[in-house]
């Protein structure tokens, strides 16, 4: 009787808290409990057709059947203990797997068959319940019964859920096609074809400023026209470079050999630039011209933004003209620190570019400050100190081919004639910038909002006057020079003379003072018989003479010059 | 002459012929768009002004205002159409004050404003409610009787629509209420063949807050580059700790397939940038769970991104206007395992014409609740439905005596008063 009281009161109770929190369903562990409430709730919620409960019920409603209630209720609760292990309703699969007959069916899709035991795949044992009767008030609705089923579906899962890679690679493709309709809907509509200028001589550091530019332009994804103006003359070292690009280049040879001083060279620069304009005009090529200097680094979005030039544009230009100093590198850190206070204070952003008001109005240029580099910038092209750029960089600027084309074509009025101009460049310093083109320089547009975007960095750096590279970059005969190896002895070869030695004390010296390699020859000649820890290094000594101290020195000094250059 | 005559009336035939077959091309502002004709036709653009009368009834404010001041929350849940309705109902021009000349009859109720603490409507008193109302409007004007309700409609946006129980069996066992047996149901549910969806009904999508969406919007040429999005829950652990029950299984067996799938972006977080991954992605995921729709379907409609819905015999809001299957990708739930070869076999052409016809304005305009109502909204695709079923059928109308629902049907409790 006490425990039929329980089992009212714990329904009730149960029911309420079906109303109040009205979404909430009751965790299958805590309905294993109650006897008859557990099969009430079961049939009214899950529809189905056991056969167990049935006569429990009456079980439970008879007076003189408590010890078959007692059994049930142990039965239950070891149920529900093992569920609150394990994790799932157990009592569930037991009464499937005792009760259930042939009626049953399972899913015939296919399913992982997996133990029942893990918690994971007894989901992927699925029962098609009976579908719940449509029950149909109205008689000209849902008399035919729907083919979504109510009730527990079995989780489909194919046997190998895993990517393919040929679907993957037909995803890539829509994704492809998909983004390149966005941006012809979206983005620019034409593209203009981008004439790139680029001065250049062939020296050591040709190769990796070439290549690097000859990067950029390939990766371009507009169509492009490189001109590529030689001093010395057009040369084949050039032209195989240029040659690996793929894009349509055109060589021109400039007869005169590059001038060892940054001034001088600024000045062929300007006049193998006006020759390459010279050839735009000639051929009357379409497009917007681009100035770009073969040791300069050019971002992808400066090639997108020029495209939105209508005559001439500016962008702004980072500054790098801080090449490595000597002086610097060996100052303290405080020293360094107080320069770049100083620095600081004078707030010189390294940047050549458009000024602009605050309506977006091109008010005037933003130029780099050569005042702190005062008597201090290198002069020749291999000097150690700060290389300064111009005064305005022609890099800074894109201008329209029409531009330079003949009298004639459309042309807006404030410019002038590119011919008259080429007639006259003879003279010195006629042409220092591309604004010497035109007569009225507020109509420069300024592109990259209006210069705030920093789209390419200016700098230069070149080798020593007497450096020497193998031309084009392949050693032909190979080199003869053959070097020992340093840890395994040679047996047979006698112990070498102090070269040897020079190598290996640079490689201790590297790391450590000099005053290590003194320490070890008293330790040597102490002839201690402790096993140190660079036994190697004691080993080594035994075969090789005492090296003496001129030697250690001078290598010393050889390695520190070394390391300046 | 008569080859003369013959001859010209073949070319105008031909003219004829082409223009009708071609379908236009409409630049609008950015994006070349198409035009969506449905079932019903080019209707998206309709005014419904001019085109039938409406009346409001006027209830007493516990039936409305009074439940909404209890929870100011169901103005901005995924249900809050049906407070809206009213709102734009009664400053609508299709508001007629005169009921002798209306064509239709609204009954404004909010029954799905009782809400838990979680934010989610309990249906269990709404059918008392609805009964309620009914039964006042039958007392206190004639119309009611005159038709039983065969000319009167009433929004139901809850999850089983009029059934009114969020559990799909419970809502079977109850069907339909029975004094709305013969009303228009305005309702976010729709399964073909199944009780809960009467015939006639017309089905408009849930409430999203188009202020929310419009401020989370990206610039539109920001490239596309996730193939398959979906945010949301996979199993409900709460009430269907093991899977199976929760969407038949659908967003389950989605999971599992698909969890370590580069192209699928799938998982239950909540990310802040939602909306804006949405406009990122090409196709949105918009499985059934415990009910078959989803605000997910409006949302990827807004954004631009093709939504692939999962949800056997679903209806989907104004199907006779919006060619769905042009638009979006269904999918059977018994071939959710196979998805990702569904989908990438899908011609690059096709989904660049279901791009095109999702960027069509009047396609997004027709799927939102703005406030005040906006030409080619919900509101007003739902009141050119109800101008499609004029006139009404002769039968609408009922002899004086005839008395066709059962006022005593229905379970017991709902016959408590209200």
């Amino acid at each position: 009787m006490a425990l039929h009281r329980s089992v009212v009161r714990d329904a009730d109770k149960e029911r309420d808290e079906v109303e109040k929190t009205g979404r909430r369903r009751k965790r299958s562990t805590k309905l294993e409990m109650k006897l008859s409430a557990l099969h009430q709730s079961y049939l009214n919620r899950r529809n189905n057709s056991f056969r167990s409960p049935s006569s429990l019920e009456s079980s439970v409603d008879g007076s003189g059947k408590s010890l078959v209630a007692v059994f049930w209720l142990v039965l239950h609760c070891l149920c529900c203990l093992i569920s609150l292990v394990l994790g799932f309703r157990f009592s569930r699969l037991v009464f499937f797997f005792l009760f259930s007959t042939s009626s049953t069916n399972l899913y015939s899709a296919p399913f992982r068959p997996d133990l029942p035991l893990k918690h994971l795949d007894v989901r992927a044992i699925g029962r098609n319940l009976d579908p719940s009767p449509v029950i149909g008030g109205n008689a000209t609705v849902s008399t035919r019964s729907s083919r979504v089923v109510v009730g527990r579906h079995g989780i489909r899962i194919r046997p190998w859920p895993h990517p393919n890679p040929a679907e993957v690679m037909r995803a890539h493709r829509i994704i492809e096609r998909v983004q390149k309709e966005q941006k012809t809907v979206f983005g620019t509509k034409s593209s203009k074809t981008v004439i790139a200028v680029t001065p250049t001589y062939v020296r050591t550091f040709q190769a990796l400023h070439l290549t690097g530019v000859m990067h950029s332009l390939m990766l371009a994804p507009y169509d492009l026209v490189w001109i590529v103006v030689e001093a010395g003359g057009a040369t084949n070292e050039t032209s195989s470079i240029i040659a690996k690009s793929g894009l349509r280049t055109i060589h021109v040879g400039v007869n005169q050999r590059m001038p060892n001083t940054w001034e001088d060279r600024s000045k062929l620069e300007v006049f193998m630039r006006l020759e390459a304009l010279r050839v735009v005009r000639e051929e009357k090529l379409e497009g917007v011209v681009m100035f770009a200097d073969d040791s300069n680094m050019h971002s992808m979005e400066l090639f997108d933004e020029i495209q939105n030039v209508k005559w001439f544009g500016s962008v702004s230009v980072g500054i790098l003209a801080h090449s490595g100093n000597a002086e610097e590198m060996v100052m303290s850190m405080e020293r360094r620190e107080e320069k770049e206070e100083e620095e600081m204070e004078r707030s010189s952003l390294p940047v050549q570019g458009p000024a602009c008001n605050a309506t977006d109005e091109l008010v005037g240029w933003h130029v780099f400050n050569t005042l702190p580099y005062a008597g201090k910038s290198a002069v020749y092209i291999d000097d150690v100190a700060a290389v300064l750029p111009q005064k305005l960089e022609w890099s800074g600027f894109v201008l329209n081919a029409r531009l330079l084309w003949e009298e004639g074509e459309s042309k807006p009025e404030w410019v002038k004639d590119f011919g008259l101009l080429l007639m006259n460049e003879n003279r010195e310093g006629v042409v220092e910038s591309p604004l010497s083109l035109l007569s009225d320089v507020s109509m420069v547009e300024p592109l990259g909002s209006c210069g705030r975007q920093v789209l390419l960095w200016w700098l230069r750096v070149e080798a020593r006057a007497d450096s020497k590279f193998p031309p084009g970059w392949i050693m032909d005969p190979p080199l003869e020079i053959t070097v020992g190896a340093k840890r395994t002895p040679w047996p047979d070869v006698p112990p070498e003379p102090p070269t040897k030695n020079k190598d290996q004390m640079q490689q201790l010296s590297k790391g450590k003072t000099g005053v290590v390699i003194p320490k070890q020859q008293q330790q040597q000649q102490q002839q201690s018989g402790k096993v140190r820890k660079p036994k190697r290094r004691s080993k080594r000594n035994k075969h090789e003479p005492k090296p003496t101290d001129t030697t250690t020195q001078v290598s010393f000094s050889s390695s520190k010059h070394q390391e300046r250059n | 002459m008569e080859m003369k005559c013959s001859s010209w009336i073949l070319i105008l035939l031909v003219c004829n012929l082409t223009v009708s077959t071609i379908s236009a091309f409409r630049l609008s502002r950015s994006q070349p768009t198409e035009r969506i004709s449905g079932s019903a036709g080019d209707v998206l653009e309709d005014d419904p002004v001019g085109r039938l009368k409406v009346f409001v009834y006027e209830l007493p404010s516990k039936y409305n205002k009074k439940i909404l001041q209890k929870d100011p929350r169901c103005l901005t849940h995924m249900f809050a159409a049906e407070i809206y309705m009213q709102r734009f109902l009664l400053s609508s021009p299709v508001r007629t004050l005169n009921p002798e000349e209306a064509d239709w009859f609204y009954v404004p109720v909010y029954t799905t404003c009782d809400l838990t603490p979680n934010g989610l409507p309990l249906p269990f008193k709404s059918p008392r409610m609805m009964r309620s109302a009914i039964q006042l409007i039958a007392s206190n004007w004639p119309y009611w009787n005159r038709t039983e309700g065969a000319d009167h409609f009433f929004v139901v946006p809850h999850d089983f629509g009029a059934c009114f129980h969020y559990q799909e069996e419970k809502a079977i066992g109850r069907g339909i209420l029975t004094l709305l047996q013969r009303a228009t149901l305005v309702q976010t549910f729709g399964q073909r063949n199944h009780v809960c969806l009467k015939e006639g009904s017309i089905t408009v999508p849930p409430y999203a807050p188009p202020q929310k969406m419009q401020s989370h919007l990206i610039p539109e040429k920001t490239p596309r580059s996730i193939f398959v999005y979906f945010r949301g829950l996979f199993y409900d652990v709460g009430n269907d700790p093991e899977g199976g029950y929760y969407a038949r299984g659908a967003r389950a067996a989605v999971w599992e397939n698909f969890k370590d799938n580069p192209l699928f972006d799938i998982s239950t977080e909540h990310p802040t940038t939602y909306y804006e991954d949405m406009q990122r992605a090409i196709f949105c995921l918009c499985p059934l769970g415990w009910a078959p729709w989803s605000p997910r379907l409006v949302e990827a409609v807004i954004f631009g991104c093709i939504p692939v819905i999962i949800a056997d015999d679903i209806v989907l809001p104004f199907a006779d206007a919006i060619p769905w299957e042009d638009i979006g990708v269904f999918v059977d739930e018994k071939d959710v395992p196979y998805l990702d070869t569904i989908l990438t076999s899908i011609p690059p052409e096709v989904i660049l014409r279901k791009q095109r016809l999702l960027a069509n304005p009047s396609m997004k305009q027709a799927m939102l609740f703005p406030q005040p109502a906006q030409p080619g909204d919900a509101f007003h695709q739902v009141l050119n439905g109800l101008a499609r079923k004029l006139p009404h059928e002769r039968n609408v109308y009922l002899r004086p005596g005839e008395k066709l629902l059962n006022w005593t049907a229905g379970p017991v409790a709902d016959l408590k008063p209200w």
